[in-house]
């Protein structure tokens, strides 16, 4: 018994790495633009379809296919904000971005399921079923790798945000929009580009996620963007450490609650959410002077 | 009664009759079908206007009203083997149901910010959802069904459909009630500033949980009503996430915050959304249309039609006055215009000492356009 | 003549900034108090710990001899204090109108209001009448019909103090009443005070606009880094060498005279 919570324990924390980075991208997009994207679920989704047409059409490996995957969906983030967030205005706009998200959420959804198809799939290679074996575990090479990879890519993020110049003009935009502007930050440059950042991300989580986790399918977007959501309240909007904590936190409650009731495991996200949101309302680590209503 | 009001109100009156004749008039079922679901859709975007677009607070999370309404209806049904008209006397049920569910939903939800407020109302659903799927008294994924009803096809839809009409219009008839009333106007200033409406002595969690709930109340009877139409309910049915972005839109694309948006919303949207999933039966190009429709309104339209047309009445009056300057004083300035008349200011600045506490002059005329509700 | 509010050793900290450490402030019934201060020093956080806007960490706030330290806003409104904000706060979406009737009424405790009552827009109503009285005396009558949101900034800012006389509050906390204002304006808005004052409601007021103070207040409380300095009649206050010290910030240089002091 004792064994299978400790394999829980350190499937819980892997997984929580690769969730991680989902998270500190969606959290990013709303500690810089102020939005919720409810359409990382899917995007993530996207990047997972993405890995694997890559791996079974031009049998392109999963490490080396994000070559390919990452800087597209880059591109796609950043045309989407483009096209569908930049242009709204006026007092509604944050309800307004929320809508457009869902609705971006909605068409990309429909779109995998016409090329795809609602059919389950994962994503097959030696990484998945070689393992390493420690005394008494197996901890499956992907999530190690992934682990890794989810590590190196959130420091890399601290890098850009904390380092360089970009990095700085995304934090004084996070901070005041206006006051950004009037230093001669681009605004809509900085906008642009993290979201693209935010969900360039996802393609790596995608990819991951979709190695392991059992197989999915379009729908599985719904379930994906729930923990994000209630991962990123609970670390604190616009914290990406935050997310780390929390992500790391959840994903091995759930994997120990798994053990005793699988259908109800999903659940300790939301009981964890309700019971924080009770007791603190800023979550974890909420980021003081969240933006005032 | 000014004429402006009768007209408006013989307006109410002639649409309400219309809507009235409409089953009569088109008495194919499958347009008749389309009517209910659109009263329907009616009035939940309608609640969830009373709400979300009063206070300001999206709620992504109204399909739990909608669906434990559906469940409560059918739940009841079943275990206290009701059958035929009975059923429609379950009704007040699920609005009580929803009413249950919502007070303690509001008062977890409530206390955070907005943002932190739409991805609770998410979860909330997400959890209602997992829970239509596993408790036992739910069925499971293969749901609930309609007890049967041996009514004539043709005219089958009929009591739904004026069910469905009687539910719309009250719904619009309590958020004009609100609207113009006090408790109404506390739920916008409390959208505009919550924190200083706090300084003003109104109390934020009395006033956004008693909207949460009448919204919840309505929502939920819409949902029995519409599980007893399509005689099924499954998990996935009840709680769509599909639900919760169509009002939300519907209500948008009508004008937010307004009386009649979200009704017209409703009533160009769901006809489309039904077209839609009825054209493409293999389910996802619809849905893909669906997303752009969304996109479309959202991107287009922002403000609403309501809204967006009420100022372009106000502009066309004003040209019209300019035109004709004679009468020009206590002109109608309207509710939606920007800023009064720009003499007022400097009027205003020279009265200096003259000025002290005295009552208005009799009539005031700016003060009149003050009263309407858009 | 009696204090009427009274903070009393108010400590409060963001973090690892002290921003108010040992704050004692006192308000006579009747009278029109201001509260000065280099920019940073506190004012705004010590009006907000008064209004409950900020929990204070240490310290007491009576009014009229009753608790009231860390009572919520709505609660300290309804026991008579009223406040305007630094950056003027209006209803935008709501006509000026509206804006004047969301004011709660005090009113007995206990009794039962239909939810459903008008908001008093009906022309007749006794809300609506003294609304248009109140902005008849602010001057802004003629944009009663107008979205708050066009309104320029100082009749936003005549707004707002119109929307805090509406529940004729006994202590009104204004802040920087005259900020950004052209001078025939500020001297519209002193004279209400002056006339409000007459009429027996107490004022705290804290103003960079060192005429404006210093013609309108009988007694002038100086912050500094957090914590009160000085208090006392104006006319001290301005030649006060603490005082000259915390705006000019370490004292005077030799040559410079006392006069600069009074430029804000």
């Amino acid at each position: 018994m004792a064994r299978e919570i400790y394999q829980a324990i350190a499937d819980g924390i892997l997984a929580g790495g690769v969730y991680a980075l989902m998270a500190a991208g969606l959290t990013l997009i709303f500690g810089v633009l102020d939005i919720i994207n409810i359409a990382q679920g899917i995007l993530v989704v996207l990047g997972a379809y993405l890995s694997y047409a890559l791996l079974t059409r031009l049998h392109i490996g999963l490490f080396a296919g994000l070559l390919i995957t990452v800087p597209a969906m880059f591109v796609l983030g950043v045309a989407i904000q483009w096209a569908f967030i930049r242009p709204l205005r006026g007092s509604e706009r944050t309800s307004m971005t929320l809508l457009v998200t869902f609705a971006v959420a909605l068409i990309a959804e429909g779109t995998l399921y016409e090329i795809f198809g609602p059919d389950y799939v994962q994503l097959r290679s030696a990484y998945v079923t070689r393992s390493v074996h420690l005394p008494g575990f197996y901890l499956p090479d992907i999530y190690l790798l992934g682990f890794a990879m989810a590590v190196l890519l959130v420091l890399a993020l601290y890098v850009l945000l904390y380092r360089t110049r970009f990095g700085r003009s995304v934090r004084a935009t996070m901070q005041d929009e206006t006051a950004a502007r009037l230093i001669g930050i681009n605004v809509n440059r900085v906008a642009a580009l993290t979201f693209g950042i935010g969900v360039a991300v996802t393609a790596a989580g995608g990819m991951v996620y979709g190695a392991t986790g059992g197989g999915f399918n379009p729908n599985s977007g719904y379930d994906l963007i729930s923990r994000l959501l209630a991962i990123i309240i609970l670390g604190g909007l616009g914290s990406i450490g935050g997310a780390l904590a929390a992500s790391v936190f959840m994903l091995t409650l759930e994997s120990v609650v798994d053990i005793w009731s699988p259908s109800w495991a999903i659940a300790v996200f939301y009981a964890a959410l309700i019971v924080v949101l009770v007791v603190r309302p800023a979550g974890f680590l909420g980021r003081k002077g969240v933006r005032a209503q | 009664m000014t004429a402006g009001a009768m007209w408006r109100g013989g307006g109410i009156l002639a649409l309400l009759a219309a809507a009235a004749a409409f089953p009569l008039v088109f008495t194919n079922p499958l347009v008749t079908s389309y009517g209910v679901y659109a009263m329907i859709f009616a009035a939940a975007a309608g609640a969830w206007n009373i709400f979300s677009g009063f206070s300001g607070y999206i709620s992504l999370g109204n399909a739990v009203f909608f669906g434990s309404g559906a469940y409560a209806v059918g739940i009841a049904a079943r275990d206290w083997h009701m059958s035929g008209l009975a059923v429609f006397g379950l009704l007040p049920l699920a609005a009580a149901v929803a009413a249950v569910i919502s007070v303690p939903f509001g008062l977890v939800a409530l206390r955070v910010r907005r943002h932190t407020f739409i991805v609770v109302t998410i979860a909330v659903f997400f959890i209602f959802q997992l829970m239509a799927y596993n408790f036992p008294f739910t069925g499971g994924s293969s749901g609930l069904s309609a007890p049967f009803l041996n009514w004539r096809a043709a005219t089958y839809n009929n009591p739904f459909y004026y069910i469905a009409l009687a539910a719309a219009a009250g719904t619009t008839a309590l958020a004009w009630l609100i609207r113009r009333s006090r408790f109404g106007l506390q739920l916008r200033a409390i959208r505009d500033d919550e924190d200083r409406a706090r300084g003003l002595g109104v109390r934020p969690m009395p006033v956004k949980l008693a909207a949460f709930t009448v919204s919840a109340i309505i929502t939920g009877l819409a949902g029995g009503l519409w599980f007893y139409f399509i005689t099924q309910v499954q998990p996935p049915s009840a709680f769509d996430p599909l639900f919760d972005l169509s009002i939300a839109v519907m209500a948008f694309l009508g004008g937010v915050g307004t009386v009649p948006g979200p009704v017209l919303g409703a009533l160009l949207i769901e006809p489309g959304q039904l077209y839609l999933t009825q054209r493409f039966t293999n389910g996802y190009l619809s849905e893909i249309l669906l997303g752009v429709l969304f996109l479309l309104v959202i991107l287009l339209l922002p403000r609403g039609i309501i809204p967006a047309g009420s100022e372009k009445i106000t502009a066309w009056r004003a040209r019209r006055d300019r035109r004709a300057p004679a009468g020009a004083a206590g002109r109608d300035a309207g509710a939606g215009t920007a800023a009064g008349p720009p003499g007022a200011t400097a009027q205003a600045a020279a009265a200096g000492p003259a000025e002290r506490r005295q009552p208005p002059p009799p009539g005031g005329g700016a003060g009149a356009a003050g009263g309407r509700a858009p | 003549m009696t204090a009427l509010l009274r903070a009393d050793g108010i400590a409060k900290a963001f973090g690892g900034v002290q921003a108010l450490s040992g704050c004692t402030l006192e308000v006579s019934r009747g009278s029109v108090a201001g509260l000065i201060g280099p920019n940073g020093s506190g004012k705004t956080t010590l009006f907000n710990v008064i209004t409950g806007y900020e929990r204070a960490d240490a310290g007491e706030v009576t009014l009229g001899g009753e608790v009231i330290t860390n009572a919520p806003p709505d609660k300290i409104f309804a026991r008579g204090i009223g406040r305007t904000f630094q950056l003027t706060r209006i209803f935008a979406r709501l006509t000026v109108l509206e804006n004047m009737l969301v004011p709660a009424r005090r009113q007995a405790a206990g009794r039962w209001r239909n939810p459903l009552a008008g908001a008093g827009l009906r022309a007749g109503s006794p809300e609506r009448r003294r609304a248009m009285e109140l902005l008849d005396f602010t001057g802004i009558a003629g944009h009663a019909g107008a979205l708050a949101g066009s309104l320029s900034y100082g009749q936003r800012k005549l707004l707002e103090l119109a929307c805090v006389l509406m529940a004729d509050p006994a202590v009104i906390l204004l802040d920087e009443p005259a900020g950004g204002v052209n001078p025939p304006l500020a001297e519209r808005i002193a004279e209400r005070i002056r006339e409000l004052n007459a009429g027996g409601t107490t004022f705290l007021i804290v103003e960079h606009n060192m005429e404006f103070v210093m013609g309108l207040c009988s007694r002038v409380t100086v912050m500094d880094s957090g914590a009160v300095i000085t208090a006392g009649p104006p006319g001290i206050i301005r030649n006060d060498p603490r005082v000259l010290g915390a705006y000019l910030g370490g004292g005077l240089e030799d040559g410079e005279s006392g006069d600069d002091a009074t430029a804000p």
